[in-house]
């Protein structure tokens, strides 16, 4: 398994230019509010979650990760109607510092161990969100293992993907 | 103290981020009603998203149009012809439909009902959504500045889509039927009982509230029944799909919409409704024979200047009409069927009623009394033209089947425009 432990000195620690950091999670809530206009299907995908864990774990901090997290989680509350704002945010921050802890300790550079780093968080943040929105908020959302599954599935392959086409935008420091 | 602090840090700043958060959703839930205090959050996050939702939609419509409308004709000649067809059928259809509409009309005038007619609609273009799978929502192009307010309903030409939920400027939240938090007062169309439409978590909808000793059939229709307050009466909502048990004393009934909620391009807001007891237009309709009998072959008319009066066949001699008296022909043989006055009215009203329906479709979408008198019978040939001074006989200045002729609950078509 590509997954290795590594000293903090052996890790690489990236950063990402302004306008990156800022469009980006930008453009991964536009895509992620228009696609399923025309792809129903794609509202599986949970594409602000993706960039959070990549600036997460590409960051290795895990101030910047939970911020990067609360503040996507928060922009995605402000576009969804029946929830209010906080409930992306909490799961999202917790996700960033989880994606980023993680990061400071092993090697998540190569596709299987995004795979699975994917995988993992994405079940974190559903279960987060899940508890918060049906334990604070009081809605009614249906838990079913097979689509959470089939959704982790769908998600951790899109990472693959898709972190590939963010490493262009790393910059080391 | 300071050093603990320090020491951990990133766990105090993720408490405190968490603790920020979970005392803004507190205080969220507690003010159930419209969350003021986050508005200007949602406002700024719709204000950096949908003016690039706004941008591609245009330019894909735009694109499409441009394709569709000067390049890619193939068939529309044929296609002409076909929704001409479609439209002389229609229009026979709809002039018998208005007899049952003029009869209900009587009756509702006669119990003092009510009646809700949507008398203006704004068409806009759906631009995004939530894209969030817990929650069914989509954006629209059309905000307060084109006089969109909350809890305004949104159909499309087959069914209701949802209701305004949040007006920004420039854009507007609409919440769709299927949300879980929504909630419709729906009718069954046959059975006439009444329920709660409601959707669910994962996406489908529900009608809520239906005893479980009633008995629902699959395939049945479901309409508004006007009771939220936010949809007319009678709009199409779809078809129940399933009917099972459920909790306690209701019955579990799934619910297809007619509008495809995960394709929506193009929707209707109505903006203005009307609600006023039922005009009872004074049994002036024009009937189906009517249309079919202005289609049909018939004896071409007299050159002007002929008698009106058919010659006596039987040595009668013909006398004046009384003074006062209407100036109808008082001999002669009387003709089956048809009155001669409307024999006249629908003969000229004809090319006027075509007209009519080539015109830009006005604004309004509340029914007008029809300017044509009543038919007693339908006229299956032209008569010869009766004296012109008969005095129930309109001019045939005003069409017979005017552009805002009844329309109970149809959505209106997207040509309306806003104040």
């Amino acid at each position: 398994m590509p997954i290795t432990y590594t000293s903090k000195e052996q890790v690489e620690v990236y950063r990402f230019s302004v306008p990156a950091a800022i469009l980006i999670p930008l453009v991964a809530v536009f895509f992620q509010a228009f696609i399923p206009l025309k792809l129903h299907f794609f509202s599986i995908f949970d594409l602000p979650l993706l960039v959070v864990i990549f600036f997460a774990v590409a960051r290795r901090s895990q101030i910047s990760g939970m911020l990067t997290g609360a503040a996507i989680g928060i922009l995605q509350d402000a576009l969804t109607p029946s929830s209010p704002i906080g409930v992306y945010g909490i799961a999202n921050t917790i996700v960033g510092y989880g994606a980023s802890s993680l990061g400071v300790k092993l090697d998540v550079e190569n596709a299987g161990s995004r795979f699975l780093v994917t995988l993992v968080f994405y079940f974190a943040h559903e279960i987060v969100y899940f508890a918060v929105a049906r334990g604070m908020v009081g809605l009614t959302l249906h838990w079913s293992w097979i689509h959470e599954l089939g959704s982790a599935l769908a998600n951790a392959v899109l990472a693959v993907a898709l972190f590939a086409v963010l490493d262009r935008f790393k910059q080391r420091t | 103290m300071e050093n603990l602090i320090s020491r951990y840090r990133n766990v105090t700043i993720l408490a405190a981020l968490l603790f920020g958060q979970v005392v803004g959703l507190a205080m969220q839930v507690k003010r159930s009603s419209e969350n003021q205090s986050t508005r200007l959050i949602r406002i700024w996050a719709v204000d950096a998203v949908t003016p690039l939702e706004k941008g591609i939609v245009h330019l894909q419509t735009g694109a499409s149009n441009l394709w569709h409308n000067y390049f890619y004709l193939r068939g529309v000649r044929q296609e002409n012809r076909d929704l001409k067809l479609k439209i002389q059928q229609l229009e026979i259809e709809r002039a018998r439909l208005n007899e049952d509409a003029e009869q209900a009309h009587r009756l509702q005038a006669l119990l003092g009902f009510q009646e809700q007619f949507i008398q203006m609609t704004l068409p806009a273009q759906v631009i995004g959504s939530s894209g969030s799978e817990q929650s069914r929502s989509i954006y629209i192009d059309k905000g307060s500045r084109d006089g969109i307010k909350p809890d305004m309903a949104v159909i499309t030409a087959d069914g209701i889509v949802g209701k305004v939920l949040r007006v920004f400027r420039t854009t507007a939240q609409v919440l769709l039927i299927n949300d879980q938090t929504s909630g419709v007062g729906a009718i069954l169309e046959k059975s006439r009982l009444q329920g709660v439409l409601r959707g669910t978590a994962g996406g489908e909808v529900m009608l809520e509230k239906v005893m479980s000793d009633e008995t629902v059939q699959p395939g049945e229709q479901v309409i508004t029944s006007g009771g939220d307050q936010i949809f007319p009466k009678g709009l199409p909502v779809g078809t129940v799909t399933k009917v099972s048990p459920g909790q306690e004393l209701f019955l579990n009934i799934r619910v297809k919409p007619l509008a495809d909620l995960n394709r929506l391009d193009e929707v209707l807001v109505i903006t203005q409704e009307e609600e006023r007891e039922p005009v009872v237009a004074d049994g002036t309709h024009l009937r189906a024979a009517d249309i079919l009998a202005q289609r049909l072959p018939s004896v071409p008319e007299k050159p002007p200047g002929a008698s009106t009066v058919p010659p006596p066949t039987s040595g009668l001699k013909i006398l004046p009409p009384p003074a006062g008296a209407p100036s109808q022909p008082t001999i002669g043989p009387k003709p089956i069927g048809p009155s001669p006055q409307a024999t006249t009215t629908t003969a000229k009203a004809a090319p006027q009623s075509a007209a009519a329906q080539n015109s830009p479709t006005t604004t309004s979408l509340k029914p007008a009394p029809p300017a044509v008198k009543p038919s007693a019978h339908a006229p299956m040939k032209k008569l010869p033209p009766p004296d012109q001074t008969t005095p129930d006989v309109k001019p045939a200045t005003e069409p017979a089947l005017e552009p805002s002729a009844p329309v109970t609950a149809e959505p209106s078509p997207p040509q309306d425009q806003p104040h």
